[in-house]
Order: C-alpha cells, then sequence, then structure tokens
C-alpha cells in the first residue's frame, strides 16, 4: 500500500515536516507505484539536518495531475539501490554516493558523477577526498571484449568551442556498440556554495549555472525564493519572464537546426542559422542590456523598464527573424541529402525514453508527452498556455522537427503576450524565507525540465538547494542514440540532443 | 537549388561594418562602468553590499571597481541612488594587465599591441584553441558567434583550430575547476611556443562568481601566464573582437 506523499503544486512552499518520513521499505514501494503509474522521479537528493544521518527526498512528477509528490526517508551508511527496479533513479544515486557518501547497494554501476570531495561530515566509503588527486576519467569505462573491437577515446578538451566532457565509445570497425559518458570537468561546486544560502551571490549561481540556461534556471530560483518568502511577482513581471525565457529557447532551438545543417554538410541553413541565433539573443539584450539575459529576473520580478516601444520594437525583430527563420529551417525539410542524414539516425525509443525519465526536445521526439509548460503551468503559461510538440520517431529528424514546432510555438506565444500591455509594476520587495520549509519549481528550459528544490533551516537558510538540469536525465539518452550508430554519427546525435556539461556538473 | 539561390538572396548580406564604423550596440547596454566618487554619500556602501563578486571597494571618498570580477549585472547601479555608479556605452574592455582592470579615477588602460616581433609572427595570421574551463557556455557561444557571418573573424586573420598543435595561443573561458586543470595545463603544453593566452569572460580572469570556491583554480600562479584580459559575462562578442584587434594592432 503506497504511503500517503505532500503534494504540491508547481511553485508551492509547504513546512518542511509536512514531507512524511517514511520508512525505507514503504519509501521504496511509494516510488515504485508513483512511477508505475506514470509519475517521473524528478529530484532525488539527500540532506544532512544533523551531521551523521542522511535524510532522503524524492519528488515525483505528477503529469497527469499537475502535481508534485514529495517523500522522504532516513538511511544510514548504505541502503538497497532504487535503480534495478527505477532505472530512473541511476544518475541521482551514483550522485548522493558521491555527495554525501550513502552507499546504494546493488547499483549496477556506481561510479563517480563529478570527481569532488563528499559534502557529508562523516567519513565515509566513498569519499573522494582520500584519493589523493581525484581526476575525472579515471575510473573503469564499460569495455566491450573481442579480438576486433576497439576502443575510441574523445575529449575531455574537444575540437570546436565547446565544453570539456569525455566520451569513451566501444566499437567494431564503425559501429558503436557503447558509448560511456564521462562528466565532472566543469564541477563547480555550486551545490556545496548554496548551502546556508541565500547571498547577493546565489542569482549568479543561477545565470552561469548554464549560461545558455540563464533564464530558465533564474526563473526557478526565483519561483523558490518567492514560495518560500510568500511574495508574489507582479503579473507583468511574471510575462516578462516568459517573454525572456522564449527568446532563450528560439535562440538555441534556431542556432541547433543550424548546427544540425553544418553536421551534415549543408551549408546555407548553418550560415543563417548561426546569425538568426544571435538575433534573438540581440532582442534579449533589447529587454536587459544583456543577450544572455544576465541581470534580467531577480527575486521578486524583473529589473527592467517596459513600454509599448519596447514591445513594438520587440514584435517588429520578432517577425522579421521569424521570416528568416522559416526560409533557413524550410531549406532542411527540401534537400534530400539533409533528410536522409536526419531521418533514422540516432533512434531513442518512446520505452527507453520513459525508463531513464527523459525529458524536452528529446522525449517528445520519442512521443513522450512531456512539457512543464503544459502539465504545471505557471505564470507566463497559465494566461497564454503553449500547445506540446510531440513526434514519434525519436531519430535525430524527430528531434529536430520538435524544435521547428517549438520555434513556431514560442514565435506565437511572443506575438500574443507582446501585442497586451506589460507595463505597470515589474518588482515586489522580497522578503525573508520562511524557516524549516520546502519548495519546488518546474520551469521547461530549452533543453527541458528543470527542477529547483530548496528546503531551509530555522532560521530560513537553504538547509538544502538542489538542482536537476535536464541535462542531467538526458545524457544517458545520448549514450543510447549512440548504440548500433556508425561513430562518424556522434557529432550529429550530439547535437541533436545538445546537453549542458555545466548543467550537470554545476 | 533554385530554391536555395533565392533563400540566400533573401537572407542578405549580414557582415558587421566594425571596426570601420561603431558597432550597434542595444540601448540598455552595460559597458564600461563610469564611477563618479565624488557622488557618494558620506557613509553610503549600498553598491559594496549587492555586489555579488565583492567586486567593489570603498574607502573614504574613493570608489575602486574590479573590472575583472565584475559581472556587470547592473545591481549596483540600481541600489545607488545618486549616480556614483553607471554603466556606459563603451564596449572597449580589454587589458594586457590583470591591474589594469582596477578601475580607480582614471580611464581604462586599453590592451596595447603585442610587441613588433610577435606581430610579424600573429598579426596577419593568428590561429587559437579554445579551451572551456568550467565556463557555462555562454562566454563560449560569444566567442563561438565570432565565426558566424556576422563578424566573420576569418576577414582579419583570426581563426579557431580543432588542435593545439595548430594554434598559436589559447583562448581559455571558465573559472578553470580543479577537475580541468590537467587537461587545460596539456592542451597549453601541445601549443608551439612563442604562444599566447587569452582570458575571456570574468570567470577566466577573476573566478566570476566562482572566486572563492576550493573546487576552482582561477587567478593562480601555476596557470598559462594571460596576455589579454577580456572581462564580462560574458563580454559582448564586439568587445572580444575590439581586444584580438588590439592585440594584433588591427584598429
Amino acid at each position: 500500500m503506497p504511503a500517503q506523499t505532500l503534494l504540491l503544486r508547481n511553485g508551492q512552499a509547504a513546512a518542511r515536516r509536512a514531507i512524511p518520513v517514511l520508512p525505507f521499505s514503504a519509501f521504496r514501494e511509494t516510488l515504485s507505484s508513483e512511477v508505475s503509474a506514470g509519475g517521473r522521479l524528478a529530484s532525488l537528493f539527500a540532506w544532512e539536518e544533523k551531521p551523521g544521518r542522511a535524510t532522503l527526498s524524492a519528488v515525483v512528477a505528477r503529469g497527469k495531475e499537475g502535481v508534485l509528490s514529495l517523500f522522504s526517508t532516513e538511511v544510514g551508511d548504505r541502503y538497497p539501490s532504487l535503480t534495478p527496479e527505477c532505472p530512473q533513479a541511476h544518475l541521482f544515486e551514483r550522485e548522493l554516493a558521491e555527495q554525501w557518501s550513502v552507499v546504494p547497494d546493488g547499483h549496477p554501476w556506481l561510479k563517480p558523477v563529478r570527481f569532488h570531495s563528499s559534502y557529508s561530515s562523516r567519513p565515509g566509503t566513498r569519499d573522494n577526498a582520500v584519493v589523493a588527486e581525484p581526476l575525472p576519467g579515471r575510473t573503469p569505462f564499460f569495455r566491450v571484449e573481442g579480438d576486433e573491437v576497439h576502443e575510441v577515446a574523445v575529449g575531455p578538451v574537444h575540437a570546436g568551442i565547446i565544453e570539456p566532457g569525455h566520451f569513451r565509445f566501444q566499437c567494431h570497425g564503425e559501429k558503436v556498440l557503447h558509448l560511456e559518458i564521462s562528466l565532472g570537468y566543469q564541477h563547480r561546486g555550486v551545490e556545496r556554495a548554496l548551502l546556508g544560502g541565500p547571498t547577493t551571490r546565489t542569482i549568479s549561481y543561477m545565470e552561469t549555472m548554464a549560461g545558455d540556461t540563464t533564464v530558465g534556471h533564474a526563473a526557478a530560483y526565483c519561483g523558490v525564493v518567492e514560495a518560500l518568502a510568500g511574495v508574489t511577482a507582479p503579473p507583468s513581471a511574471q510575462m516578462w519572464r516568459g517573454v525572456a525565457l522564449e527568446l532563450e529557447r528560439l535562440a538555441n532551438h534556431t542556432g541547433d537546426l543550424g548546427a544540425l545543417a553544418g553536421d551534415v554538410g549543408y551549408l546555407p541553413t548553418a550560415a543563417y542559422g548561426g546569425r538568426l541565433r544571435g538575433d534573438f539573443l540581440n532582442m534579449t539584450a533589447m529587454l536587459c542590456g544583456n543577450r544572455f539575459s544576465r541581470g534580467l529576473l531577480r527575486p521578486g520580478g524583473v529589473a527592467m523598464r517596459a513600454d509599448g516601444i519596447l514591445t513594438e520594437r520587440l514584435l517588429e525583430k520578432l517577425e522579421a527573424a521569424f521570416r528568416d527563420v522559416r526560409g533557413a529551417v524550410s531549406l532542411l525539410w527540401d534537400t534530400p541529402s539533409v533528410m536522409a542524414r536526419f531521418e533514422e539516425t540516432g533512434v531513442v525509443s518512446g520505452e527507453q525514453a520513459e525508463s531513464l525519465g527523459l525529458v524536452g526536445p528529446p522525449a517528445r521526439a520519442a512521443g513522450l508527452v512531456r512539457d512543464v509548460r503544459t502539465e504545471f503551468p505557471w505564470g507566463p503559461y497559465l494566461a497564454q498556455p503553449v500547445p506540446i510538440a510531440v513526434q514519434s520517431s525519436g531519430d535525430v529528424w524527430a528531434r529536430a522537427a520538435v524544435r521547428w514546432t517549438e520555434i513556431r510555438r514560442s514565435v506565437e506565444f511572443l506575438r500574443q503576450v507582446l501585442s497586451r500591455p506589460m507595463t505597470g509594476s515589474l518588482r515586489e520587495p522580497m522578503r525573508p524565507l520562511a524557516p524549516d520549509s520546502v519548495a519546488v519549481t518546474l520551469v521547461e528550459g530549452w533543453r527541458g525540465e528543470i527542477c529547483h528544490t530548496a528546503l531551509t533551516d530555522p532560521a530560513g537558510r537553504f538547509l538544502r538547494y538542489k538542482i536537476v538540469d535536464p541535462s542531467f536525465h538526458n545524457w544517458m539518452g545520448l549514450a543510447l542514440a549512440l548504440r548500433g550508430q556508425e561513430i562518424s554519427d556522434f557529432p550529429l546525435c550530439n547535437k541533436s540532443f545538445n546537453l549542458s556539461y555545466s548543467g550537470h556538473d554545476l | 537549388m533554385l530554391r536555395v539561390i533565392w533563400e540566400r538572396l533573401k537572407q542578405g548580406h549580414r557582415t558587421i561594418a566594425y571596426p570601420k564604423a561603431p558597432p550597434a550596440l542595444p540601448e540598455r547596454y552595460r559597458g564600461c562602468p563610469v564611477l563618479s566618487p565624488e557622488k557618494c554619500g558620506a557613509d553610503c556602501d549600498r553598491c559594496v553590499s549587492v555586489c555579488p563578486t565583492q567586486a567593489i571597494e570603498k574607502k573614504g571618498n574613493s570608489l575602486r571597481l574590479d573590472l575583472g570580477r565584475c559581472l556587470f549585472c547592473g545591481d549596483c547601479e540600481e541600489a545607488c541612488s545618486s549616480g556614483a555608479i553607471r554603466f556606459g556605452q563603451d564596449h572597449r574592455l580589454a587589458v594586457r594587465n590583470r591591474e589594469d582592470l582596477m578601475m580607480e579615477g582614471r580611464a581604462l588602460r586599453l590592451a596595447e599591441s603585442l610587441d613588433r616581433k610577435a606581430r610579424r609572427l600573429f598579426g596577419r595570421s593568428l590561429k587559437l584553441r579554445q579551451v572551456s574551463a568550467g565556463g557555462c557556455n555562454a562566454c563560449e557561444a560569444d566567442v563561438n558567434v565570432l565565426n558566424t557571418v556576422v563578424f566573420d573573424l576569418g576577414r582579419f586573420g583570426i581563426q579557431f583550430v580543432a588542435s593545439p598543435r595548430h594554434a598559436d595561443g589559447l583562448l581559455i573561458t571558465g573559472p578553470v575547476p580543479a577537475n580541468v586543470r590537467l587537461a587545460l595545463q596539456k592542451t597549453y603544453a601541445a601549443v608551439p611556443a612563442p604562444k599566447i593566452v587569452i582570458a575571456v569572460g570574468a570567470c577566466a580572469v577573476s573566478g566570476g562568481p566562482y572566486y572563492d570556491h576550493a573546487d576552482v583554480l582561477s587567478g593562480r600562479s601555476d596557470l598559462p601566464p594571460v596576455d589579454l584580459f577580456v572581462p564580462g559575462c560574458p563580454p559582448h562578442p564586439v568587445t572580444i573582437l575590439d581586444g584580438l584587434l588590439r592585440l594584433l594592432d588591427r584598429l
């Protein structure tokens, strides 16, 4: 019988003691039944109120009902792993073993995630600090044995202007049998630094969590602290957050469609996409002076001025840019050599996506109907809904097609929103955070679901602040997409996901 | 094929005139800060207390801003009611020495060009290897954008190359996490001498928001020595281009 859990709406706060602390067996059973009823593990993390004993908390997103289900259990140094029956937990469990030295016994592939020392104050068996120099990548990799099997190692430093990560391919000839991705090179220690917050620096951490998702993470953070402080951002401010978030999506989707064209050697769209991405970034700079929305979102609202001239000029730029994006992208669909490379490349099935808990365009491209804007709408999306874009083939083409549909729908959203008055108060003064409380926010960033969970201590400071970037869920999806592909398809598959290293490594 | 040509005509010529003409910057762009300490209230330190990176120091009547730490977030300008700190429109921010980013009562000493010998080597052809060392992908994106038709970096003879062996130097972004140190050092060692290093963004210059984290190494003396510092979070692409052109005496 699954236990009673704490049910929260997106961006709602509650007393921390309202999260039921279940015996481990009930915790495990509840997680299983939630997931088999269609729930998705949005977050799983540990925290220590008093040094020595870790509490494990799960946030399950029930998409159909639009509620978040929270429940906890207390664990000692070890507990039986949840991953064998709930594969969505695989990376979360590796993470909490590394962060809090809690060993999930029976985890099928227990390795470090980011290669850092433990947060826990008690000596743990998996405390990396005991290693003289924890080196990312220095770890056993899954190996395929055989005379004609060879291994290809790529990274951490790559050939382009991109973030570092290590990719280990097991190949037979050109064919990839398995890809294992080892990250952690970008680890800056954000979650550890957030303990005891918020401080004046917290919003800067959020804005640089994954730099191309500045609005996504900043919106999730603002939502959490506003819920905890009992502050409601003015409706116009919420709409501007939506505008900034959709501009961020437009810039990245457009840039990525251009880059996909580049990866199959189709230069016209590659050249136009790079330029058009910048046009959307420049529209963002019209709001706040910065192409990446730095300094725009602040707890309590937005730090910008709004007037009729701004919205008028934004609409003008939007139409001009969209006209060119439409032209550039439609060349892709009309070019057989492009379609031949996109179709049936890097397939992730709906079943795989479901069991791994993929989010964002890769999940929707595999037929999963999940989008925070529809399932857990907040602020701007309550006023102006955005329909979900779904495909079923799960290949590079489907991921590209989902992005193109999302471009059109974001443009439609902006047309609607920008034609309404959005002036008036844009910011409320912030108040201290409620003590001993919890709040969770979900935001659909351009890569997918961003989940922020904050727990406060008796003084209203962060006892734990857990960040889940969509990339955290989706890197394993990329690894699966490569199975059975030619190794030369890697850049194309990689770009069709375009995941964040810094958002994963924190 | 005709559609491709038609689309090409529609998309038009998009390369900006810069550096021949001044760059078009957004109206609300936050460029080089302008400090007017004489406007400061006697006991006011609001700018100091809101700064996320402790970039501002106030001693008596003087105001000191470490542009290398500054995230250009504008929180100080907003907190300051007297206009003692405001962000101007000047995009030129690149300097040769870290100390030159300490703003205190004088204009920024912008980057001088490389010496004659280095200019002879790199002036007409500079190949760079980019290393993201903990960068959040914003600096990376606005370095990458220099390769688009808008900025057309190739017209200045500057190119990003895939191998450090083919490079004349490194362009580093990010606060250099301890986890990427070895990769950065190996990449630097693989660049044949003489070589230059360019640090782009607050993180690469000073650590940015991560300046005091145990997990990052930015600013440590055992990292490759930097020849050009480009502050900002992230710097506008024109700011980065300005720095590169200054270094090569191409402005």
